[in-house]
């Protein structure tokens, strides 16, 4: 009733081929980025500040892996070290080239991290499930150990902390200390917009098929002329690239400074269970999952202070990391193919509605 | 040239000239390998009989040493009953996890598993925190009646230390999988074990329970995390810092095959002894703190050529 296609005709190839071909899916997307769009006018600096803006970083994070563990099937455990790459090169890029435009350093500094993602997707041709996880790992604690050791990632200053500088767009600061929160929140929505349009472009053509195929049956996928190398390392080179792009946007438009810390394996982590809760092979699944995974922690500190019961602080961390793992437990037990496909239901339910069954 | 020298030549010259060193760096690899090896013992156990990956063993150490120290120093609780109750415990958890986790999520993909085992270990470092506290605990080696002090040797003209409580590590270890290895073969349950692990389904037809073998290799798992615990507790200190290193363990399961408990031994000590002569010996040209990844580097470089791992049972699913 509220969602039917019936009486969309199509007329024409492109008609059919267009990337939102149900009015329905066009009218909710504008909402949606209207609604994104308005959200500085109402929301306070904290809540863009540690919500929005992570939300988004790891949104785009999530479509990153979910394009390599979804799409292509390979499980990978180096999120947090391929974000960490471009999140040092963009920190060099920056540095070498100062007069040019960060936008272009951020953008660029995914293709670094979409080398080294090449060099560490390698075993991916010989192994997978699980043995590849591992070998992923080797990627993890190796890259982590060179931000530590090679000084000149970090431009031999001291602390070995990456400090953002202060860049501007237009005339308006949009890295470092003295840029808004809605500014960096507007710039960072756009670029997610227009990266998450690649990235559903990417999929949806020849090349995310591809990796679609070689994910569902790789012996059948190779017997009708997909190359393994080319899919896989594709998959890990594109993955890599939005993970890079993440991790740069994380330290310049959010943290500010950033140590090899930010970039641990409990980052990878959460990246998994964002592609996992939220749905593999989704893209507006990596949404939900960043909204949920980043936003329930906030949410069950914030709980009892709400609710007026004092517990001191670090009771309440050590608490509220019991709560996610049994949440994350429940989730996975009660729809093991996450948001995505609750989402689908509800879809579902609204075309019939009101009839129970179509 | 000379990077060739530091590589190829200087290390043989300090191992010719200072052997009992080099006897040290072997010795300390060698613990360290074995406890390394007991952690990858509980991953195999568990993957054998359920096909689970379960990332929790390394956080189930720290919650067995915590608990153990714990009933002692907080609850004033004597030692050996401390550590059978720790026992009970580790079985509750045992029989929890198989009726809350994996029970219902028997049939799904691996990914999914693993992703439960990860909550798993938040839930239980969450709990863990919150029962005993975070702060790091020394682990309660004299009252349990294990030894402390050091002996020095002499060894190829010098001096080489051994600390009690390393000896005491390996005679333990052996006995454990001397034990299990028993278990398996002779006892009952054992062999309904190794039909589970052959096969589900034709373990299923004839009668076996499945649900019941996985409480018991939960259980069995969760022993040697206790075992593992307590050694690794005597050698440093009891804290969660322990969960990290406990990941190297996967590293030993690439080495020595997922479902091969001699390939667990081996590949344990292989990276022990490896990783301490690397970083003695070759440390200093990639200045130093290579113990952080030589193993997943050593097990990725291994995978290109052998992806069964020593004894893998089977050829894994290879592209």
């Amino acid at each position: 009733m509220f969602y039917r296609e019936a009486g969309q005709f199509k007329t024409s190839y492109k008609a059919d081929q267009a990337i939102f071909p149900i009015l329905q899916d066009r009218v909710g997307l504008g909402l949606i980025i209207v609604l994104a769009l308005l959200v500085p006018l109402f929301g306070s600096d904290f809540l863009i500040n540690s919500f929005m803006i992570p939300f988004l970083i790891f949104a785009l994070a999530s479509i990153g892996l979910n394009i390599l563990t979804g799409y292509c099937g390979q499980l990978s455990l180096g999120t947090g070290a391929f974000m960490g790459v471009g999140a040092y090169s963009c920190y060099k890029l920056a540095t070498i080239f100062p007069e040019v435009n960060i936008l272009v350093h951020i953008l660029l500094s995914g293709f670094f991290a979409a080398g080294i993602g090449c060099i560490f997707g390698l075993p991916s041709l010989r192994i997978k499930g699980l043995y590849l996880a591992i070998t992923t790992l080797a990627a993890q604690f190796f890259l982590e150990w060179c931000f530590i050791r090679i000084p000149w990632l970090y431009n031999y200053n001291d602390s070995g902390a990456i400090e953002v500088p202060t860049r501007t767009l237009l005339g308006t600061p949009i890295t470092g200390p003295s840029s808004t929160p809605s500014v960096r929140y507007y710039v960072i929505l756009a670029l997610i917009i227009f990266l998450a349009w690649i990235a559903s472009n990417l999929i949806r053509g020849r090349i995310g098929r591809s990796w679609m195929m070689i994910r569902d049956m790789d012996i059948a996928a190779e017997l009708m002329g997909i190359k393994p190398l080319n899919a896989k390392l594709s998959a890990f080179a594109v993955s890599s690239y939005f993970c890079g792009v993440a991790g740069a946007l994380m330290v310049f438009m959010w943290l500010g400074a950033a140590e090899v810390e930010s970039f641990s394996i409990n980052v990878s982590f959460q990246v998994l269970f964002m592609v996992i809760i939220g749905g593999m092979g989704s893209l507006i699944g990596c949404f939900l999952g960043a909204a949920f995974i980043f936003g329930l922690p906030i949410f069950v500190r914030a709980l009892p202070d709400q609710i007026g019961v004092a517990i001191n602080a670090s009771t309440v961390d050590h608490i509220s990391r019991m709560v996610i793992g049994a949440l994350i437990i429940f989730f996975l037990i009660v729809e093991p193919h996450g948001f995505a496909r609750l989402w689908q239901i509800v879809k579902e339910k609204l075309r019939n509605w009101p009839f129970p069954y179509g | 040239m000379e990077l060739l020298q530091q590589i190829f030549i200087e290390p043989f010259v300090l191992i010719a000239d200072i052997p009992d060193l080099f006897v040290q760096t072997i010795w300390e690899g060698f613990v360290s390998g074995i406890l390394y090896a007991l952690i990858a013992l509980g991953f195999v156990l568990i993957f054998k009989a359920s096909g689970v990956f379960n990332f929790a063993q390394g956080i189930m150490v720290v919650f067995a040493a915590l608990a153990l120290v714990s009933l002692h120093t907080k609850f004033g609780v004597p030692a050996w009953i401390a550590l059978l109750m720790v026992i009970g415990i580790m079985g509750l958890l045992a029989m929890g996890i198989e009726r809350i986790v994996l029970r219902p999520l028997v049939g799904q993909p691996d990914a999914i598993l693993l992703m439960a085992t990860i909550g798993l270990t938040l839930f239980l470092q969450g709990a863990g925190e919150t029962i005993f506290g975070g702060e790091p605990q020394s682990m309660i080696t004299e009252e349990l009646g294990l030894p402390t002090g050091a002996t020095d040797w002499e060894v190829l003209g010098g001096r080489v230390t051994f600390q009690h409580i390393d000896v005491a590590a390996i005679v333990i270890a052996g006995l454990m999988v001397a034990g299990l290895a028993l278990f398996f073969s002779k006892t009952r349950i054992g062999r309904a074990l190794r039909a589970v692990a052959d096969d589900h389904q034709a373990a299923l037809s004839v009668g076996i329970s499945l649900n019941q073998i996985w409480v018991i290799v939960w259980f069995a798992a969760g022993i040697v995390a206790l075992v593992t615990g307590i050694m690794w507790g005597a050698r440093s200190d009891v804290s969660f810092a322990l969960e990290v290193i406990a990941l190297k363990a996967l590293a030993v399961l690439i080495l020595g095959g997922f479902t091969s408990i001699p390939g667990a031994i081996v590949g344990g000590l292989i990276i022990g002894i490896g990783e301490k002569v690397f970083e003695v010996y070759w440390g200093g040209i990639f200045g130093g703190g290579t113990e952080a990844w030589f193993a997943y580097v050593l097990a990725l470089i291994f995978l290109l050529f052998r992806p069964q791992g020593l004894f893998g049972e089977k050829i894994i699913e290879r592209v």
